[in-house]
């Protein structure tokens, strides 16, 4: 389907989907082998200009929008949705310094974000705090110029190959949800290690790790914005980040799809190729359908986002859930298309299911998001 | 519209001059009309119209070479390295002797070097009759600017009508520039070289399009002819040694020998990376292979021979190999002097990316395997026993 | 330092396929695309303007569609490109299109090092490069598969060969061709394709260029086709069956002059 694209995303998206087949799709089955972080890629990409699309131009970035970012996303997750969400997460990991960051801060830490010399992370998720984020125990105590912070965080995409991080702690107990705040974090800060590399199902090439804070000293300018603001912080960048989430799952099912149709018309049974088969050709088409649809909602919400529409918790809700599902969905379409062959390793559909799964569950479970469409659709009929 | 390389004839629909019209008038029977943005005058289209309906004409003005009756004789530039004629220069002389039967005219050697007289007899009898031989110590290795600044001043000196050259990294950047200089057509990589009777003119025919379709090439209005032959191409005519020629020494003022370009050293590397589209032997695996550690049989055969490794599609898609192996039509265009095709089928999709190889042995278990229709030799049997014992054979009268 | 790439627009050959049953070439759908091989010249273009300072500027003789390619080039960091474009330039064999050029070389008239692709996908003639150096009067080096040190106005390179390579001082100005060993070609930057998007393209015709219209399109040509023709297909030859080893004896000893040879 035609989305009317500008020539600015055409040319950013024509650009992303010549990396992805030029320089992450030949290398994509050997990260996935050896778990290493694609730094090769990484080095690509920043030199594409592509890590600074949403980065403002006074601090090293190009200034352009979330659609744009979703539109890079999509094509690095056809090709692979693991060095895709390397990508991805950094950004995730950048937005809080963009919109909350002070000009001080900006200036230290955007431009080398901009330029892909560095990658960032955001660190909220614990062991107790997953859904529940308001859980968190990671506590930062003010002493003298300094925070010092206190505690464990897991599963966090970039965490330990990223240079510049944001985390949520604990200031102030007592004020609940308005009691976290946000910090910028380096790695080699003193008392900021890293715990173990989980062993993944899938999005094997991008590194996920525990985060340890043991008496680790960050400096009082590093607060963002003010103590706190830690969960508003947080849900604003999740905002902006979701859509791109859901941008990675809808390239990993884009991707699924292309390889499902490809073999379909290749593999020949019964003296013809299977893509003759009806039964096969529903199964497309309705892999086909689902997955423009999941298209129409992501880029539909990132436009939302990118007009400034203040409300678009919902429609974002919506668009992650959506194109999760899909590609969780599709992507075992397409394996069960390739039959036998599908279920080897040697053939690259497993890893789009592998890939897939995860979608489903980061950056919110869909069943969160569930809760927020339906919370939201009915206040919405209260008025 | 079809002969068209570049896509350049379009059909017009005719318009309906009124509705009274014969409208037996076929839709689709028009008008061709030709994009002059995509022709590049080539003349494909002429002969194949039917209705003779392309003229090309072309501003016929005074030949540009002034007395083209004055040029004479067939010029062979023999390549020499460390002092050492290249075998390329052996074919050429056979092919000269061949062309210059046809012009009754004389075949002349063109050595530049220094202390090449031990080499000048095997040039005769070759099929030289005549080697002009510029020495000078400045000349001992090859330097674009002064062997061609030598070429030049022969060529204007005794105006030879044709100059034929080995397409090798001298020749090719050799006759380059001295075509330019002075004056004349040259035609790259030739596969055929022939004269036309009427006009006794050289007839030059190449591989374009990476050898799908084949061009040939004249010179009619310039001198000399020049071409450049790729080595393997012609045969080599085995040495007379009854055959007797002369040799003209020439000197030239020592400006002739300078090159502003400084040769400082030449690196021999014995492991050179065999370059797929460069190589001349290539040994290929398909589906038969039946894994990617197989394809280490293959490594050993080629080896031993000298050669690159191929594949076909099945292979690389199963991700036995890299598709920079891949020969076929969605792979590499590929013309070696000999290509195995090993448990390779043979499907036209990898035809046609090998067919151009000068001799094709196909090894395949199954006598019915389209490959056999195009391969010059073919042995019906198992891969895994066949190729080691060709090795092992090659081994020993290689002495490799 | 102020560089000059030429560069062509070709079509993509390894896309231009045989319709198995006609054998006819099938040309639908074939892009058109920068000759492979000048993607090293202007990539090593770009690098020695980063490495140096300077100048690149990129041209090329071609129809009006080849100013896509320059575009590409500029995309990849080069500052100025220059189309040669000219109903007059059609049918230019070799010795035309570097006369062209060179023409065009001379008006810029400035420059250090010309670059130039070692040869062009569809031709395959590798002419062009050295025809302009000998247009030029330029001393020339071909097969360049790295620019080891500049310096005093010299170029130290080393030159591919059959057997290994040779090292070569080149003066400048001079020109080189280049070769597939020298460089990876970079996927251009968003900038630079921004950049692209918004350059002017300079178009010259043989008026600009004050060439000589008996040197040039097919009047300067001396060469000319005469015809164009798919070989014949081939036909199958001797099938061996039976003992191994047999067999193998007889192949190996019609297979040797072919190796050896």
């Amino acid at each position: 389907m035609d989305y009317l694209l500008t020539e600015e995303q055409k040319m950013i998206r024509d650009l992303a989907h010549k990396i992805a087949e030029e320089k992450i799709r030949p290398v994509a089955a050997k990260y996935d082998q050896s778990e290493e972080y694609p730094w090769d890629v990484i080095k690509v990409i920043a030199a594409s200009d592509l890590f600074g699309l949403f980065i403002p131009e006074e601090y090293g970035g190009l200034g352009t929008n979330v659609l744009n970012l979703c539109l890079a996303t999509e094509e690095f997750s056809r090709a692979c949705g693991g060095i895709a969400v390397c990508y991805a997460a950094s950004a995730l990991g950048t937005f809080p310094i963009v919109l909350f960051g002070n000009d001080a801060q900006k200036k230290k830490y955007l431009p080398d974000l901009a330029k892909g010399k560095k990658v960032a992370a955001f660190a909220i998720t614990e062991p107790e705090a997953g859904s529940d984020a308001s859980a968190i125990k990671t506590v930062g105590k003010k002493e003298g110029k300094h925070y010092v912070l206190n505690g464990l965080k897991h599963f966090i995409t970039n965490g330990g190959d990223a240079e510049t991080y944001v985390v949520i702690a604990m200031t102030d107990k007592t004020k609940g949800a308005r009691g976290a705040s946000a910090f910028i974090l380096e790695k080699g800060m003193p008392g900021f290690t890293f715990g173990k590399k989980e062993e993944k199902f899938g999005i094997r090439a991008s590194s996920t790790r525990e985060l340890v804070f043991t008496d680790c000293k960050v400096p009082e300018e590093n607060l963002l914005a003010r103590e706190g603001m830690g969960f508003i912080v947080t849900m604003k960048t999740l905002d902006m980040s979701r859509p791109g989430v859901a941008a990675q799952a809808l390239g990993i099912a884009q991707g699924a799809l292309e390889l499902a149709v490809k073999y379909a018309k290749e593999r020949q049974q019964f003296g013809k190729s299977i893509s003759t088969f009806q039964g096969i050709q529903w199964m497309l088409a309705d892999m086909a359908t689902e997955v423009e649809a999941a298209r129409a909602l992501v880029y539909a919400t990132a436009r939302m986002v990118d007009a400034g529409i203040k409300d678009v918790a919902k429609a974002s809700a919506m668009a992650k859930m959506y194109a999760s599902d899909v590609a969780m969905k599709v992507a075992v379409d397409a394996l069960q298309i390739f039959g036998g062959y599908g279920y080897m390793r040697d053939y690259p559909i497993e890893k789009y299911v592998r890939d897939a799964k995860i979608t489903q569950i980061y950056e919110g479970t869909n069943q969160i998001q569930r809760n927020i469409i339906a919370l939201q659709l009915i206040k919405e009929m209260a008025r | 519209m079809r002969a068209c390389p570049f896509d350049a004839i379009r059909m017009m629909d005719l318009p309906r001059l009124s509705s009274t019209d014969d409208i037996s008038l076929k839709k689709g029977r028009g008008k061709a009309v030709i994009d002059f943005n995509k022709c590049t005058l080539c003349g494909a289209c002429i002969d194949p119209c039917k209705f003779k309906a392309i003229l090309l004409e072309k501003e016929t003005k005074e030949a540009p070479t002034a007395h083209l009756k004055e040029y004479k004789g067939i010029w062979v530039f023999i390549e020499q390295k460390k002092g050492k004629v290249q075998s390329v220069s052996y074919e050429l002389l056979g092919k000269a002797r061949e062309l210059a039967g046809k012009l009754s005219t004389q075949v002349s050697g063109v050595l530049i070097g220094n202390d090449l007289d031990d080499q000048l007899d095997e040039l005769i009898w070759h099929g030289a009759d005549n080697i002009y031989l510029v020495e000078a110590p400045e000349l001992a290795n090859f330097q674009d600017e002064s062997y061609a600044n030598v070429m030049i001043q022969l060529v204007r000196k005794y105006k030879p009508e044709i100059v034929l050259c080995g397409a090798t990294s001298i020749g090719r950047s050799l006759i380059s520039r001295v075509a330019i200089t002075v004056n004349a057509g040259l035609t790259a990589d030739c596969t055929g070289l022939d004269i036309d009777p009427q006009r006794k003119i050289l007839l030059q025919t190449r591989p374009a399009f990476g050898g799908n379709i084949m061009a040939t090439i004249i010179s009619p209005n310039y001198r000399p002819q020049m071409a450049t032959v790729r080595h393997k191409v012609m045969p080599i005519m085995p040495a007379d040694k009854s055959r007797k020629g002369k040799v003209i020494r020439e000197k030239f003022d020592a400006s002739v020998y300078t090159s502003r370009a400084k040769l400082i050293e030449i690196v021999d590397e014995i492991e050179t990376l065999v370059n797929l589209s460069e190589a001349d032997i290539i040994v290929s695996g398909g589906r038969g292979m039946g894994g990617p550690e197989n394809f280490k049989i293959l490594e050993e055969l080629a080896h031993v021979l000298g050669g690159a490794v191929g594949a076909s599609r099945a292979a690389v898609d199963s991700g036995w190999i890299p598709y920079s192996h891949q020969v076929g039509q969605t792979g590499r265009t590929v013309a070696p002097k000999l290509y195995i095709a090993c448990g390779i089928s043979g499907q036209i999709q990898h035809l046609v990316g090998m067919q151009s190889s000068k001799v094709i042995l196909a090894i395949n278990k199954d006598p019915d395997a389209p490959i056999f229709k195009v391969a010059t030799y073919g042995i019906v049997g198992n891969i895994f026993e066949v190729i080691p014992a060709l090795t092992k054979k090659f081994k020993e009268t290689l002495k490799r | 330092m102020q560089i000059i790439v030429c560069i062509k627009q070709v079509p993509e050959t390894t896309q231009v396929k045989i319709n198995p049953e006609t054998n006819t070439l099938i040309r639908e759908g074939v892009e058109s695309i920068i000759n492979p091989f000048d993607m090293y010249a202007i990539e090593e273009a770009v690098r020695l303007k980063e490495k140096f300072g300077g100048k690149a500027t990129v041209i090329t003789m071609g129809p009006p569609q080849a100013e896509a390619a320059l575009k590409e080039a500029i995309s990849m960091g080069i500052d100025e490109a220059i189309l040669l474009s000219d109903r007059a330039f059609a049918g230019s064999d070799t010795w035309a299109t570097s006369y062209t050029l060179s023409c065009a070389i001379k008006k810029i008239s400035k420059f250090d090092v010309i670059l130039c692709g070692k040869q062009a996908s569809d031709g395959d003639t590798a002419q062009v490069g050295p025809g302009i150096a000998a247009h030029l009067n330029l001393p020339q080096v071909t097969y360049v598969k790295k620019i080891e040190e500049v310096k005093d106005a010299k170029m130290r390179v080393e030159r591919l060969m059959e057997e290994g390579f040779e090292i070569i001082e080149i003066p400048l100005p001079g020109l080189l061709t280049v070769v597939k060993e020298i460089n990876e070609p970079r996927i251009p930057s968003l900038k630079g394709m921004m950049r692209a998007k918004q350059a002017k393209i300079t178009t010259w015709t043989a008026n600009d260029l004050q060439a000589n219209p008996d040197y040039i399109g097919l009047k300067g040509s001396p060469t000319q086709v005469v015809k164009i023709f798919t070989p014949p297909p081939r036909q199958g030859g001797q099938i061996f069956h039976g003992d191994t080893q047999e067999t193998v004896e007889k192949v190996a000893g019609l297979l040797k002059d072919v190796i050896i040879g």
